[in-house]
């Protein structure tokens, strides 16, 4: 019952990046200028807040134009001590599950509701899909 | 990307992700209290996830400051932890002092503590909580890698300072696992 209530690993440790995203980047989006557009919000999400956050800028940034974005790190902060390949993927997964939550706490309080999940092919290259949810 | 965007301020990238790990750290803390509703027991784990930390922070540290000389006494023990072992870690120096007269048993006093920077310990929680607890589950199992075996708890803990006491218990034997020469 109580493990009913709070959710599995993966879902708590999203939940505890969600929180520490959405304080995150008031700080450092603070003295910036205001971002209007969505892709505005993505840009700063890929430059500013990841250097800030994770220590480098991501690699790529992808979209569709219809709410889906893919960023992709090539070396990923929290992967850099695995060792590279394809040996870990699985075991990687749950380590990604707190970033996500950074993720998408950051673009909630940006003023984008979206879901963030994350998957590997090589450590520790990694892709965050975004996708947005509509406003009803 | 052709426009560059302008920086009121230069982002300084390594403060903020040492907020990125106070953050983090308050959020730990923040669900183990939610998990295990007793503060005692919220010390009890944070120490023991310091502990775990520790083990493997001991290498780190020595793999990375080559200039750290065998310690022969406890005074050159305080004086690593002190200097560079904090210093690397959080990116404060603490002050050694209050020695006892066996020369087994310090202080490390943090004038400011980084883990606590953006906390305010609820006053309900003030009396059992010791926030930084971790702190001293790492100072411990980091010695025990060095085959020390100390004690270690805190004395006292404001929001900006912190006091941890260090006592030296003994020294681990090497012990050689049988069969393994």
């Amino acid at each position: 019952k109580q493990l009913f209530i709070q959710g599995n690993a993966e879902t708590r440790l999203e939940a505890l990046g969600y929180r520490i995203g959405f304080v995150l980047v008031e700080k450092i989006a603070k003295d910036l200028p205001r971002l209007i557009t969505e892709l505005e919000r993505m840009k700063f999400l890929c430059k500013e807040f990841w250097t800030a956050v994770f220590g480098r800028q991501v690699d790529n940034l992808r979209t569709n134009h219809q709410g889906i974005y893919v960023v992709q790190d090539n070396k990923f902060f929290i992967l850099t001590s695995f060792p590279e390949g394809k040996q870990y993927v699985e075991e990687s997964a749950i380590y990604l599950a707190f970033p996500c939550g950074i993720i998408r706490g950051a673009l909630y309080n940006l003023g984008i509701t979206s879901l963030v999940t994350s998957s590997v092919e090589n450590v520790p290259a990694v892709k965050f899909h975004v996708h947005m949810q509509q406003k009803s | 990307m052709s426009k560059q965007t302008k920086f009121p301020m230069g982002i300084d990238s390594k403060k903020i992700s040492g907020e990125l790990f106070t953050l983090t750290y308050g959020a730990l803390v923040a669900e183990l209290l939610r998990d295990l509703e007793s503060p005692l027991a919220v010390n009890r784990q944070l120490d023991k996830m310091g502990y775990n930390i520790g083990l493997r922070l001991a290498d780190d540290l020595l793999a990375k400051n080559s200039q750290i000389q065998r310690c022969t006494d406890m005074h050159q023990v305080a004086d690593v932890l002190a200097k560079v072992a904090l210093r690397s870690y959080l990116g404060v120096t603490a002050q050694v002092s209050n020695w006892n007269a066996r020369n087994d048993e310090f202080s490390l006093v943090l004038e400011s503590n980084p883990l606590a920077e953006f906390v305010e310990v609820p006053p309900e929680l003030a009396q059992d909580l010791r926030y930084s607890q971790i702190l001293c589950g790492t100072i411990r199992g980091a010695l025990e890698m060095m085959h020390m075996e100390v004690q270690t708890f805190i004395v006292q803990e404001h929001s900006q300072s912190v006091e941890i006491r260090v006592k030296f218990i003994r020294i681990l034997e090497e012990s050689v696992p049988p069969g393994d020469d």
